[in-house]
């Protein structure tokens, strides 16, 4: 075998930022979990327990629910400080529209930028025009209008809304099987321009999209579940909703067994379709440590994050 | 019959089976089948196996926790055509450390005698493509996406440079491994497939 010479090599330009790049990061997150987290040592405890990457805020979404007021970004220095003992990527949230909080979590060297409706929705009228920045985005949805509309601002990767900070995994499923059934319905109707042309009207999104995604017959770019995930079995039943992986919130941390939460989490995500290793995981964990959680039918309408910019 | 395995505990694996499935076709391998390997039992009859991008440290974490480790590595040691990328490479690496934290402590395979540093290149905003040239490939380069991605800091005896990018060492080869930075399954170019595909079929 030949070996390599510096000295026969042309000089190549590196181009950062590409599409490519962009999309390709949440691939490499697939099959994975996700984990909220507030300080180094949640950090820390995601890492060990197999977490890909770690969300930072600066209130678990439950406490965010229990204290009211306005969510904004968290706090820079907390992501200096996390940097210098995790290697795993960093994810943090900025507000919906919010142009400026998305710029300082770019310049920081954030790994993901999460535009979230668990903060208070800074423009009702616009998402961020995703496409100007490098960094990529993901971005929640509640149908596949939301989703398609998402991806042309130029998000990464996408994940359900469901309802954070709840406990209660319904909301995620809803929202899940309100995307399949939309998929099915585009992906029969893949050799008709004619009916295409009518979901790209009633999505809000171009004929393109509709055509590539009927064509593809999943979300062209990897999505996640998240929203009231809190057990392995949660998990296991996302995963086998077709969702890429998981993202999970208060769950874990609002959970009197974080760890071994964590750990098991990781587990039954990479292991959804084998039942007994499911088992394996859900026996790791015991149900009066879960968190209590929140039933949102027990609360005005008000209350609901999904709605935050789902229209736009 | 030619079985390729790709290690599917976490990370990117539905683009690598989609270019061994094109590597298949172009190939006339009408024999060619893909196992996505998740426990010991899958180990059985592969002739090679991928490790993909992912997070070297939840593969490492997982693999170890349902058992496939010391089997994985084993059969790796005993010469069984392995080609990693990204977290592959690390996941293959004699040591690992990453380029803020140092020193980590994760579960590593050790069947590649070179030291891997992790996040060569910064965050997920310095991520990048740039055209290689890799000297098993020939002339026509290769379009490395870079994600996040480790460079081999030094190679010890038996491994090989196969490309180097801005001075750094960014796949090698020794024996039966190849282990690369970059993510061959996303830039639309099977050459790299199609060279590993070559190695299983002369090693059986």
């Amino acid at each position: 075998m030949l070996d390599y010479n510096a000295g026969q090599v042309k000089l190549i330009d590196r181009i950062q930022s590409t599409w490519l790049v962009k999309k390709g990061f949440p691939h490499m997150q697939e099959k994975g979990v996700i984990m909220d987290v507030t300080n180094v040592e949640q950090a820390q405890i995601a890492e060990q327990a197999g977490a890909v990457a770690v969300m930072l805020l600066d209130k678990l979404p439950y406490d965010i629910r229990q204290s009211g007021g306005i969510a904004r970004t968290a706090s820079v220095t907390l992501f200096d400080e996390i940097r210098e003992h995790i290697s795993i990527p960093i994810m943090m949230k900025c507000r919906i529209g919010h142009i400026g909080e998305a710029r300082i979590l770019e310049a920081a060297g954030v790994d993901t930028i999460d535009e979230s409706e668990v903060l208070t929705p800074a423009d009702t009228e616009h998402h961020i025009w995703k496409h100007d920045f490098k960094v990529p985005f993901v971005c929640g949805c509640t149908d596949l209008g939301s989703a398609l509309r998402r991806i042309e601002e130029g998000a990464s990767m996408l994940r359900s809304k469901g309802e954070p900070g709840t406990g209660d995994v319904k909301h995620a499923i809803v929202h899940f099987n309100k995307i399949k059934e939309q998929l099915r319905l585009i992906t029969a109707s893949k050799d008709e321009p004619s009916e295409l042309i009518k979901y790209s009207r009633e999505f809000k999104v171009s004929f393109d999209i509709i055509q590539l995604t009927a064509n593809m017959g999943r979300l062209p770019i990897t999505i996640f579940a998240a929203g009231g995930i809190s057990s392995p079995a949660d998990a296991a039943f996302m995963m086998s909703l077709g969702c890429d992986g998981i993202f999970v919130g208060s769950g874990i941390f609002k959970a009197t067994d974080p760890q071994s939460r964590a750990e098991s989490v990781v587990l039954a995500t990479s292991f959804w379709d084998d039942p007994e290793i499911v088992l394996k995981a859900q026996k790791m964990v015991s149900e009066d440590k879960a968190m209590g959680g929140i039933d949102m039918e027990t609360k005005p309408s008000s209350e609901r994050w999904e709605t935050r910019g789902s229209d736009i | 019959m030619l079985v390729i395995g790709i290690l599917g505990l976490q990370g990117d694996i539905r683009f690598h089976e989609e270019i061994l499935k094109e590597v298949f076709n172009k190939r006339n391998i009408s024999d060619g089948k893909i196992i996505i390997v998740k426990q010991l039992k899958d180990l059985n009859n592969i002739d090679g196996i991928i490790i993909p991008g992912g997070e070297s440290t939840v593969i490492g974490i997982l693999a170890e926790k349902v058992g496939l480790f010391n089997e994985l590595k084993e059969m790796i040691s005993n010469g069984i055509p392995t080609l990693g990328s990204c977290a592959g490479l690390v996941f293959l690496s004699n040591e690992v450390s990453d380029r803020i934290v140092g020193p980590v402590n994760q579960p590593i395979l050790k069947v590649l005698n070179v030291i891997t540093e992790r996040n060569t290149f910064g965050a997920q905003k310095e991520s990048f493509e740039a055209d290689l040239n890799i000297s098993i490939l020939g002339d026509k380069p290769f379009k490395g996406i870079f994600i996040r991605a480790p460079t081999v800091k030094k190679i010890n005896s038996g491994v090989n440079i196969l490309s180097k990018f801005d001075d750094k060492i960014i796949a090698v080869r020794q024996n039966n491994i190849i282990a690369l930075s970059f993510h061959p399954e996303l830039s639309n170019d099977i050459r790299i497939h199609e060279f590993f595909v070559e190695m299983i079929k002369k090693n059986s």
